[in-house]
């Protein structure tokens, strides 16, 4: 056992390769409970190949994961369901673990598809199955949460109502996060921890010095690196019920 | 008022049908038609050796139908042949090399026909008493594996990403189906068991909104095929495997007209 029992999951110089093509390099990280570390980086960096090494679906890797719960819920980027199986909302649901009906229908109402329970699978909108697919995820109450660009085709307003939800679990149910997104405002707003990746950790720390990174700024833009300080200007005060300002 | 065979037959039929309904639908699902045809075929070669030896069918036909999907993992694995061309070379190899050793054989009388399209005559109470046995234990280990087999019939990833284990469920799943076909060969058939696995589970896709009704619908129509195939066997004296068949034949046509019913009332 790991020293801190907080720990979740823990990659130590993991990488992976195809035909001895390298999809990703020496990755270190580490997951902890109740903390959301986001990937972030170019298209064909190794995001998502990180994400399988954490989870344990790449078993041939280099390098060491040592996974310390077996209570995950995951959200691929792709998913290919052979419509052949008559599936409903509600059968998918219940796809990994038995739940009790209030848990269903818990989960559906926060991503806000609880009027889909009983829709064939197929039948649904890309925006409609990615809130069934983080519903899923959330509701069997995971010690380790992965999200591979978990809005992914949600509408504007959806997008960041999900976002808010996803920091909430993470308060509530104390798990521990592994996000993968390209919303650089998100990223840098609700995440305790930034890694970027290019093939290999280009660099990693919190949002503040991840933004203020060369390699961060060589990958992403000199504007990306400000996003962090507009967020921060626009949100040093808080608006009330009452339509006050309040400084924080 | 009917003869002791029939009833032998029908108690037989039943006991399949209740089987091969839920794994046919796994079958579907999991696209592995030609899988079971190919362990269908190599049951003729098991089905020969156990003449050979003096050794019981069902037995011999597990063991060779295991044996083949062994080494059909094998060589997905150490070649690069795609799968299709790797069950097409498996399935009619042993069917050759079956049908060369019952050449052989020419001390014992061989019904080719029975043993290719199934004969309810053949039928007896040992064959009962393996039925009704093996049956409800492949559905045990069924149920005892639905959960990973079914969510990585899904999604393989989220299965194993999620703690499921898929791949000792399938390795689980393979046996299971050498079992089936095992079991059912004397009744059907070697060269007709994959159709009693498919058609009444296709059937149940083209009425049912959710896996747990497909697999209901896939046993009674199952269930449904036997009654009336071997009554048409008894009545015209047909094969039984080939009546079974058509009788399920018969019920996919009609869930077809469901179907268009349906789209009707969508529109």
């Amino acid at each position: 056992m790991s020293l801190n029992q907080n720990i979740l999951v823990k990659l130590k110089q993991a990488g992976f390769r195809i035909n001895g093509k390298w999809l990703v390099k020496g990755v270190s990280l580490e997951i902890e409970r109740g903390k959301i570390v986001t990937l972030i980086g170019p298209n064909g960096s190794g995001k998502s190949t990180t994400a399988k090494i954490a989870l344990g679906i790449y078993k041939k890797i280099d390098g060491e994961v040592e996974k310390y719960t077996n209570k995950v819920g995951y959200v691929p980027q792709k998913i290919s369901i052979d419509w052949t199986l008559p599936l409903r909302v509600n059968d998918f649901m219940v796809l990994t673990e038995n739940l009790k009906d209030e848990a269903i229908n818990e989960a559906l109402s926060l991503t806000g598809v609880i009027h889909l329970k009983d829709k064939n699978l197929g039948d649904l909108s890309g925006g409609e199955f990615q809130r069934v697919l983080l519903a899923r995820a959330i509701s069997k109450k995971p010690d380790l949460l992965v999200l591979d660009e978990p809005v992914q085709g949600v509408d504007f307003t959806g997008e960041i109502a999900l976002y808010e939800l996803i920091k909430k679990i993470s308060d509530e149910l104390n798990c521990g996060i592994l996000l993968i997104s390209h919303d650089l405002h998100t990223v840098m707003s609700a995440t305790d921890h930034v890694v970027c990746l290019n093939g290999h950790v280009c660099c990693s720390g919190s949002p503040i010095d991840v933004a203020k990174n060369n390699e961060y700024k060589a990958l992403f833009g000199e504007q990306a690196s400000q996003i962090l300080t507009r967020y921060k200007h626009s949100h040093d005060h808080i608006h009330t019920n009452e339509g006050e300002i309040k400084k924080n | 008022m009917f003869d002791d065979f029939f009833i032998r037959a029908l108690v037989a039929g039943l006991g399949i049908a209740f089987v091969t309904g839920p794994l046919g639908c796994f079958v579907i699902w999991r696209r592995l038609s030609y899988f079971g045809d190919t362990l269908a075929h190599s049951a003729l070669l098991g089905v020969t050796l156990a003449y050979t030896l003096e050794f019981n069918i069902a037995l011999s036909v597990f063991i060779i139908s295991s044996l083949i999907a062994l080494i059909l993992i094998q060589l997905q694995k150490r070649t690069n042949l795609p799968g299709d061309a790797l069950l097409g070379l498996l399935a009619h190899s042993s069917l050759a090399v079956g049908l060369v050793v019952i050449g052989f054989l020419t001390f014992i009388r061989f019904d080719i026909m029975g043993l290719l399209f199934g004969d309810i005559l053949a039928v007896t109470a040992d064959d009962l008493l393996i039925i009704w046995i093996g049956g409800p234990l492949i559905l045990l280990i069924l149920k005892l594996i639905w959960k990973p087999l079914f969510a990585s019939t899904v999604n393989y990833e989220l299965a194993e990403a999620e703690g499921l284990n898929p791949d000792r469920a399938k390795a689980i799943f393979t046996i299971l189906m050498a079992g089936i076909i095992a079991i059912s060969i004397k009744m059907v058939g070697l060269l007709l068991i994959t159709g009693m696995l498919i058609i009444p589970a296709a059937m149940a896709r083209n009425i049912s909104s959710s896996p747990q009704s497909m697999v209901i619908y896939s046993v009674l129509g199952g269930l449904l095929s036997v009654i009336l195939g071997l009554f048409t066997s008894l009545q015209f004296n047909t094969s039984s495997g080939p009546s079974i068949i058509a009788a399920s034949l018969f019920l996919f046509i009609l869930s077809l007209v469901k179907i268009k019913q349906s789209i009707k009332l969508k529109n």
